[in-house]
């Protein structure tokens, strides 16, 4: 596909998949979305760094997904004293949040009105902005409590429910403000930022060959994806190519990753429809599968395992065997359950119907990764922009049309035994070889992307490099950013009762949405 | 139906013998001490959500916490002990500061994950306070990335010893 830029064509930007960077003015940059828009592209991530260091200038940049590509628009802020750019938010609804998060971080204005805090809960002063170059990043500053203007919704009956930060479950921190009359959910406001712990900063103190280290803990439970495009990005700066092996020994352990959610994930939905045999039955066939990963990968959760030029522990010679029995008898429990699940008059009553993303809503807020795919957008990067090892196993694409709980959760399960597969497949074309390569130390000033297929959707990082192998700027992305605010579209005309289990379908990451 | 009968018999009991220490033994401290049950409160003070994973998993049959008479509550007025996993983050300190309070005394808490106990990568900064020892009173900590759920089993049986002890000493 085409498109008519404005003077230039994009130069090539270095990252696991093909991309292009677009350098371009103001107006350019919302011409470039308007036409983006029309061509309906995804918006895939916002952000913006401070280089007047440099040459006196503000950026901030969106990536997009395009047919073929990615394409990242950047745009110089000149006037440094008070930096704005234009909302492309009237275009792509997820950017509003990001947009509300390059403020509280550096201080660079869009032309939205609404500038409550996002990330910024009064807990550092106003005039300052932590991702600024001149700041300090280490400094405490005491809280200043203030009230956070919700929208509110007045009528005869109407009323409020707040929940959170602290929830009453296992599960990470957020507020949710309902008003509901009786028990019909008219409206949902959901404020996040709770658990901001400043890792955009924080990336500034670590090295390039350490990053992956904070990448993996971004969002715990998908370490696998974010050290991944770390790495991948690194390595693509630095033009470093990956043994064969440890490529295949990283698509291993992200398929291991997406197991272990989307088994949790069927359990806890089984759990809050009221079905307790499915959260035993399926925790335990999660637990069997991190008990393997110590054998195959040294631990449960794979915090240290993708590092920069390959991996950091080898497939043990017994893991194979031990693997494939694994694999053999979760398909059987898997398949078991989904015929107990799907039979279940009681189950299916909770599950259909509720928390309904439509396809032409989905479209239009711009859903992206397994949220996206329960309500018929046909995308997965493993299959439409495959990197290696993904372009020769082929994913297959699973969708579902009808965008409702019960269509999350057949997603899950078509995911869950298709990755069986593919598991497989990476088991039995597994070469033997060294598993890591050294990464020579960047060159000062590039930047480069890393972009994988997590099992919540895409998880993207930027890095640019600093001199003698610091880093200058990292940022890394969830696509939880995209699918959060469809939550509060999905809970309209529900229950109150039911958003835990609609939440559950969605299970969107906090920490990872917070950075 | 007949799936799922045939699915429970067919699985059986599947909960391991706890480690050290007995869980007799265990149970007669947390009887010395409450005269009860130990309930627990969980707080996310700032995760990345791996050690709520693998809280999450003490409940699955192998571990089966509440086999031991101890389980997760949702309210702080009704537990025992928080359970709070860091770094604490500087947009939640109100709020476990505020659980912390609403726990009733005498309270236990155990600090989970590298991060809980000493700010694990994150440290302290502009938006992190570290520690969870750095906001509330800490008993007890259980370090790892994440501790694994036999390492947070463990801490949490050493909390209810080491309290238990002190207060005969």
């Amino acid at each position: 596909m085409n498109f008519d830029f404005p003077e230039q064509q994009p130069v090539q930007l270095p990252a696991n998949i093909p991309a292009g960077c677009l350098r371009v003015n103001r107006e350019q940059w919302l011409q470039t979305a308007k036409a983006l828009h029309d061509a309906n592209t995804r918006l895939l991530a916002l952000w913006a760094a401070d280089d007047r260091d440099r040459d006196g200038c503000f950026r901030v940049y969106a990536m997009y997904l395009l047919p073929e590509t990615i394409l990242v628009v950047e745009h110089a802020i000149h006037d440094a004293s008070n930096p704005m750019y234009p909302s492309i938010a009237a275009l792509f609804p997820s950017a509003l949040r990001m947009q509300r998060a390059v403020y509280d971080l550096l201080g660079i204005a869009s032309d939205e009105s609404d500038m409550r805090g996002w990330l910024r809960h009064n807990g550092w002063p106003e005039t300052l902005f932590p991702l600024r170059k001149d700041v300090d990043g280490s400094a405490h500053y005491s809280i200043a409590p203030a009230s956070y203007p919700f929208v509110t919704v007045e009528g005869d009956g109407v009323h409020e429910i707040a929940v959170g930060p602290v929830h009453a479950g296992i599960i990470e921190p957020g507020h949710f403000r309902f008003s509901v009359v009786g028990e019909k959910v008219l409206r949902l406001e959901e404020r996040l930022g709770y658990t901001h712990k400043g890792v955009a900063k924080l990336f500034e103190a670590f090295s390039q060959q350490d990053g992956h280290r904070l990448a993996a803990r971004v969002s715990g439970d998908s370490a696998v994806a974010f050290s991944w495009a770390y790495c991948a990005s690194l390595e693509a700066i630095t033009e470093t190519p990956v043994p064969l092996r440890a490529v295949y020994l990283r698509a291993l352990a992200l398929e291991h990753e997406r197991l272990t959610n989307h088994l949790g994930d069927l359990g806890a939905l089984g759990n809050d429809a009221g079905f307790a045999l499915g959260l035993t039955q399926f925790s335990r066939l999660k637990e069997d599968l991190l008990r393997t990963n110590t054998v195959a990968f040294g631990a449960r959760y794979l915090m240290h395992y993708i590092v920069p030029g390959g991996v950091s522990v080898d497939l043990p010679g017994r893991a194979r065997g031990l693997l494939l029995k694994q694999y053999q008898e979760l398909e059987r429990g898997v398949v078991k359950l989904r015929s107990i699940y799907d039979e279940h008059a009681g189950i299916q009553d909770r599950f259909r119907e509720a928390g309904r993303l439509t396809n032409e809503l989905a479209e239009r807020l711009g859903a992206i990764g397994l949220v996206g795919r329960a309500s018929g957008i046909a995308c997965d990067l493993r299959v439409d922009h495959p990197w290696q090892p993904y372009d020769k196993l082929r994913p297959k694409l699973i969708t579902q049309a009808y965008g409702d709980v019960a269509a999350r959760v057949q997603v899950r399960f078509d995911e869950v035994l298709e990755t069986l597969r593919l598991c497989r497949a990476l088991l039995d074309d597994l070469s033997s070889g060294p598993i890591q390569v050294q990464v020579p130390i960047a060159e000062p000033d590039r930047m480069g992307a890393g972009v994988i297929e997590g099992w919540r959707g895409p998880v993207i990082v930027v890095l640019e490099t600093g001199r003698d192998g610091a880093i200058r700027r990292c940022h890394a992305h969830d696509s939880s950013w995209q699918n959060w605010p469809l939550l509060e579209y999905a809970i309209l005309g529900n229950i109150v009762p039911d958003f835990p289990l609609i939440n559950k379908s969605f299970n969107l990451s906090y920490s990872g949405q917070d950075g | 139906m007949f799936d799922v009968l045939s699915r429970i018999v067919r699985t059986g009991i599947l909960t391991e013998p706890s480690a050290s220490p007995s869980i007799e033994a265990l149970q007669k401290d947390i009887w010395g001490i409450l005269g009860r049950a130990l309930t627990i409160r969980q707080v996310d003070a700032g995760s990345c959500n791996a050690c709520e994973l693998e809280i999450q998993a003490l409940n699955n049959p192998y571990y089966n916490l509440e086999g031991m008479g101890i389980k997760f509550v949702a309210s702080p007025r009704h537990a025992d002990m928080l359970l709070v996993t860091g770094p604490v983050s500087v947009n939640m300190e109100e709020a476990l500061k505020r659980t912390y309070d609403a726990v009733p005394d005498p309270k236990l808490v155990v600090a989970v994950g590298d991060c809980g106990a000493c700010g694990g990568v994150f440290g302290t900064s502009y938006a992190s306070r570290g520690a969870v020892a750095n906001v509330i009173p800490v008993n007890h900590t259980i370090t790892g990335c994440p501790p694994g759920p036999a390492a947070i089993l463990k801490g949490i049986f050493e909390a209810v010893r080491s309290t238990f002890s002190g207060v005969h000493r």
